[in-house]
């Protein structure tokens, strides 16, 4: 179903003629090297045309995918984790009762670590195991494994952490870790505190004709990816090879040689088949990485399986980082921005991980598309005694402009101006400097999203309606409400510069070409769409194009996969690497100017090499005039975005606070669509992760700080018969640095629907919601209180 | 992990009989999602190939449920449609479309959920339940059948058979609302079945049955007496709202909290009320 809603969305869409958008692009100066040799009307005429069938499709349709429990090795051991309880203390012993037959397991402590012990993904402070200090309830403390999973749970039963607790209570919250007298975790529980500035809100706050101030909060989330996390380690060989369920196999590697000390050719990482990550197996694989390895290695190399329980990958692993935003937005009386004010704090929890660098997209996102010259955004991370939180989808952005874009219709309110007038009075256009200070350049038009999101849902007819439905009384009331925004794909700032990915390709003698990446598949579509992009560049058919298994003896560093950035980075990178090939052959190989598949195919078998394969690379190359100054947080911390406008329709019983979501409109500039079904599914499944962190996703802390809901039936996220019809439309401009001009996608829909969706329950009650998830409870308070 | 699967009814009672602490099971999906469902030390009682304790069928006093009927076949059929349309109602929201074909109403009563979904309804229809075991039968009204949180009156030697669930009156009113944390697949925070026949002054029938606002699932007496009690119209909402007050137990929990419940379950009594209600500003049509 989803398939053909997509494929009608895209088929509505009436394209855009290219040529005038490119001439200007380029008069504006911020092209980029790919920008230019690729985009022109011939790129994706050929295999775009066509919308083949997901790579993936196959194996998990029939149920044939292997995960990483369904992985066995004769003689395998069972292993499990015993963790701290309180939030924070120290380790006093470790006491292991005498009923256990201990030597026929495998323990490991803190003392068998041989190299650090500690994963580094910013700072080295997060322990592999925990030695004698800890800052929250649920650290890994003994690992134990045997060959019974019975037994084993036997020997957990018998294994006793002696915790002395802090002296001071534990801070849950980022109120509680900014006051100055509750218990410090590092220096002033600050992790880190940016700012981004331009002009002076000081200099226009007093002549601004209208103030609006209001605070905003976004809760945690748990991914709930298919399958728990899990990893299996043995030695074979003399090498050290984990396989499990991961986002970036070059992140678990690096754990591994780190805590390990083993050189890095002994170490080798696979990704599983992967059912979903959404982030939140950016970081933590590492750890249950070190761990199975660490227990095998005291093992002989045998295979150790380390394979979390839904109950432990809920309670342990990062989720997205809560939020308070506060927000004041100055505007004049025809509705201009003149000044944006925001303190953006997120919690980062107890270890720093990867916090800084969610809390800069944040702040980076935090004002918005909007043209104003006064922006100041302070942004924050916080730490609290709760395991740590991490990377999910949208990567810090989804908090931010959740607070601006409800705070916006608030503005509208305040102001008597239309929602989406006050957006459309406000957006950049191109020639407009970016709250960053970007210059906003090439042939996109924020505008005609906006116009395409509004007419494609009758907006205005909507208003109406629901105005005429709410003001005869009914138990049943209606609304409708829009955000408008941008995401900003690829690593952050400089980041794509200091990853240097790299990728490449296999040409086998019979012309079968395989991409070698360490971009996983993890449902997002990868390997069809990476597919699609190198059979472009190559001029041969979809089906002769497949990737290889990410394993680090294999494929190049091309980065981990996430930030929206395999389809723009990756993709471009490989693009390169087919136009090396396509030389190769030509100069190597005799393959004419213009060829048939079967030309192709015949050149590769032609081609001089020594085992009858030949693997070409390139690297990542940095747009020119993409400069960013970490410092002032000013300059240009994207490549591309890609822009967006959604519309949710709600209904909410008065009797019972419950929100139906009965239609959603999910417009976006993209720069290129590179796989119909593969686009569309990617907004769509956005949509419905954040009609859940809007409406359903509340994740409950127990007194010691670790997620108490964690179940699937006390969790609850939305099911099928939660959610609308969703109207994916997208807009190709081709303004994305990316193959054909894309722009990346993947975090993108997960911005949108939270504010929409509150903005249009405010605009059905009169409420003033300003947090999500906004349950039945707190929405019948509201009404209450209003 | 012992296993009895009898195929007649008096080959279980008597296996009971011989072995008090075997744990009854019919469709599962109670029993097996509990974390402990495998621990040594416990047997079990299949009661899914027992014959005759499965199937609806119309008796003088009403209809007499199998407590092995599955969720699906309740929610779907014709007598029950017919006779009981608030039961159907609530079958069709147990748990998953999955769950529902091995789910039984037997199991749902003998799991003794306070958030239930079926029990509310049996309470509002006025429902008995019939126990049995070696020595013979009995028949108990289900409103004395929940004893406390996950505690009932069955002994250990006895089943649960059959659900007796007589004939509401011609033209009553029956209602059923599942205020859950989703549309589907959700355990409730809030459920409201009533049977309403008569009117101010003359009611014929006043029940209500709740879930998820009592250590067990509650038949409301206080607001029955205080709208039977009322002689020439609806009491006004404070007097409802203050004598189901008098009814209900509400937590706070993992899935709600102890105000929303009250507060919602006012509404969906107001809610079920609204027919009989001449003025007064409450307007959702039902």
């Amino acid at each position: 179903m989803s398939n053909r809603s997509g494929l009608q969305a895209i088929l509505a869409v009436p394209r855009v003629c290219p040529r005038k958008r490119g001439m200007k692009w380029v008069e504006d100066g911020t092209e980029n090297a790919l920008y230019t040799s690729m985009h022109d009307d011939t790129w994706g005429a050929r295999v775009l045309q066509e919308i083949p069938l997901r790579k993936d499709g196959n194996e998990k349709v029939r149920g044939t995918a292997r995960y990483v429990a369904d992985v066995s090795y004769h003689g395998m051991l069972h292993a499990a984790t015993v963790r701290t309880r309180q939030p924070g203390g120290t380790v006093v012993s470790i006491t292991f009762d005498d009923h256990v037959p201990w030597s026929e397991y495998v323990v490991v402590t803190a003392k068998d670590v041989p190299g650090v012990n500690a994963v580094k993904m910013i700072e080295w402070d997060q322990p592999v195991l925990v030695e004698a200090q800890f800052r929250h309830a649920g650290e890994p403390v003994v690992l134990v494994a045997h060959p019974d999973p019975q037994a084993l749970a036997r020997a957990v039963a018998a294994i006793h952490i002696d915790e002395r607790a802090c002296a001071t209570a534990p801070v849950f919250t980022i109120d509680e870790a900014l006051r100055p007298e509750t218990r410090r975790i590092v220096a002033d529980n600050v992790y880190r505190d940016y700012l981004m500035a331009k002009g002076s809100v000081t200099d226009v706050e007093t002549t601004t004709d209208l103030v609006f101030e209001g605070e905003y909060q976004t809760g945690a989330q748990e991914h709930l990816y298919i399958e728990p996390q899990g990893m299996i380690a043995r030695v074979e060989d003399g090498v050290l090879i984990v396989e499990g369920s991961m986002q970036c196999p070059y992140y678990v590697h690096a754990a591994l040689v780190a805590v390990t000390a083993l050189p890095e050719d002994r170490v080798r990482v696979q990704q599983c088949t992967t059912g979903g990550a959404f982030g939140g197996k950016e970081e933590y694989p590492s750890h249950i990485a070190c761990h199975a390895a660490l227990l095998a290695l005291k093992a002989d190399g045998h295979p150790v399986a380390l394979i979390y329980r839904r109950g432990e990958d809920m309670a342990v692993t990062p989720k997205r980082h809560p939020s308070r935003s506060r927000v004041r937005l100055g505007a004049s009386h025809d509705g201009r921005l003149r000044f944006i004010d925001i303190d953006f704090v997120i919690d980062g929890g107890a270890y720093l991980t990867l916090s800084p660098v969610v809390l800069s997209r944040g702040v980076i996102h935090a004002a918005g598309p909007y043209r104003c010259d006064n922006v100041r955004v302070r942004g924050r991370a916080v730490a609290t005694n709760h395991p740590p939180f991490g990377a999910f989808r949208g990567f810090g952005a989804p908090q931010s402009i959740f607070a601006l874009e409800v705070a916006l219709d608030g503005l509208a309110r305040a102001l008597g101006v239309a929602p989406d007038v006050l957006r459309a009075r406000n957006v950049l256009v191109p020639g407009d400097i970016s709250p960053a200070g970007q210059k906003i350049g090439g042939p996109l038009d924020m505008q005609r999203v906006i116009d395409q999101a509004l007419e494609a849902c009758h907006y205005h007819a909507k208003v109406e309606a629901c105005h005429r439905w709410n003001a005869q009384g009914h138990a049943i009331r209606k609304g409708v409400g829009l955000a408008t925004f941008y995401h900003g794909a690829g690593f952050t700032g400089n980041g794509e510069l200091t990853l240097r990915s790299r990728a490449g390709l296999r040409v086998s003698a019979a012309g079968v070409v395989e991409i070698l990446t360490s971009t996983t598949e993890m449902g997002q579509g990868m390997q069809t769409t990476l597919s699609r992009i190198v059979a472009e560049a190559l001029r041969i058919p979809y089906e002769g194009v497949c990737v290889a298994r990410p394993d680090t003896r294999d494929v190049p560093n091309s980065g981990p996969t996430v930030a929206s950035r395999t389809c723009m980075v990756v993709g471009a990178i490989l693009v390169q690497a087919a136009r090396k090939l396509i030389a190769r052959l030509c100069a190597d190989a005799a393959l004419p100017p213009s060829y048939s598949y079967e030309e192709f195919r015949a050149a590769c078998a032609r081609l001089p090499s020594s085992d009858g394969v030949t693997i070409i690379t390139a690297d990542y190359q940095h747009p020119a005039g993409r400069d960013w100054d970490e410092s002032t947080f000013q300059g240009s911390p994207y490549a591309s975005f890609a822009w967006a406008c959604y519309v949710a329709e709600v209904e909410i019983d008065t009797t019972t606070g419950e929100v139906s979501v009965l239609d959603f409109t999910a417009a976006q500039e993209v720069g290129r669509v590179i796989h119909p079904t593969v686009a569309a599914g990617q907004i769509e499944g956005g949509v419905v992760q954040g009609i859940g962190y809007a409406l359903f996703e509340e994740v409950r802390f127990g007194a010691d700080g670790q997620m108490a809901n964690n179940r699937v039936t006390n969790y609850i996220i939305p099911t099928s018969a939660d959610i609308p019809p969703i109207r994916a439309l997208f807009q190709e401009s081709r303004h994305g640095a990316g193959p054909g001009g894309a722009a990346g996608i993947g975090e993108l829909p997960m911005d949108g629907p939270a504010p929409a969706i509150i903005n249009a329950i405010n605009a059905a009650l009169g409420t003033d919601l300003r947090h999500v998830p906004a349950l039945p409870e707190h929405i019948l308070a509201a009404m209450e209180g209003r | 992990m012992p296993w009895y699967a009898p195929r007649h009814l008096e080959e279980a009672l008597a296996l009971l009989a011989e072995r008090p602490g075997l744990i009854p099971i019919a469709g599962g999906t109670d029993v097996m999602v509990d974390g402990n469902a495998g621990a040594a030390g416990r047997e079990y009682l299949s009661l899914a190939g027992v014959a005759n304790l499965r199937g609806v069928s119309e008796t003088p006093l009403g209809l007499a449920i199998g407590a092995l009927t599955t969720m699906t076949e309740i929610g779907r059929h014709p007598l029950v449609c017919r006779h009981l349309p608030a039961l159907a109602a609530s079958a069709r929201v147990t748990g998953a479309v999955a769950i529902q074909n091995r789910a039984t109403l037997g199991g749902n009563i003998m799991n003794a959920s306070p958030a239930a979904d079926n029990p509310p309804v049996l309470l509002a229809y006025g429902a008995s339940v019939v126990l049995m075991s070696a020595m013979g039968s009995r028949h108990v009204p289900y409103a004395q059948f929940h004893s406390g949180y996950k505690e009932t009156i069955r002994r250990p030697t006895e089943i649960l058979g059959e659900v007796i669930v007589p004939f509401p009156p011609d033209h009553a009113h029956h209602y059923f609302r599942k205020v859950g944390t989703r549309r589907a697949q959700a355990i409730s925070k809030v459920g409201l079945a009533a049977v309403l026949a008569g009117r101010p002054g003359s009611w014929e029938c006043v029940r209500f049955g709740l879930a998820s606002v009592a250590a067990t699932p509650i038949l409301a007496c206080a607001l029955a007496a205080a709208i039977t009690g009322s002689d020439h119209s609806v009491p006004r909402d404070e007097e409802l709202a203050e004598a189901l007050g008098r009814d209900i137990a509400a937590r706070d929990d993992i899935r709600s909290t102890a105000d929303y419940r009250r507060r919602v379950a006012i509404n969906l009594v107001r809610e079920a009320l609204a027919p009989w209600r001449s003025q007064g500003g409450f307007d959702a049509s039902h």
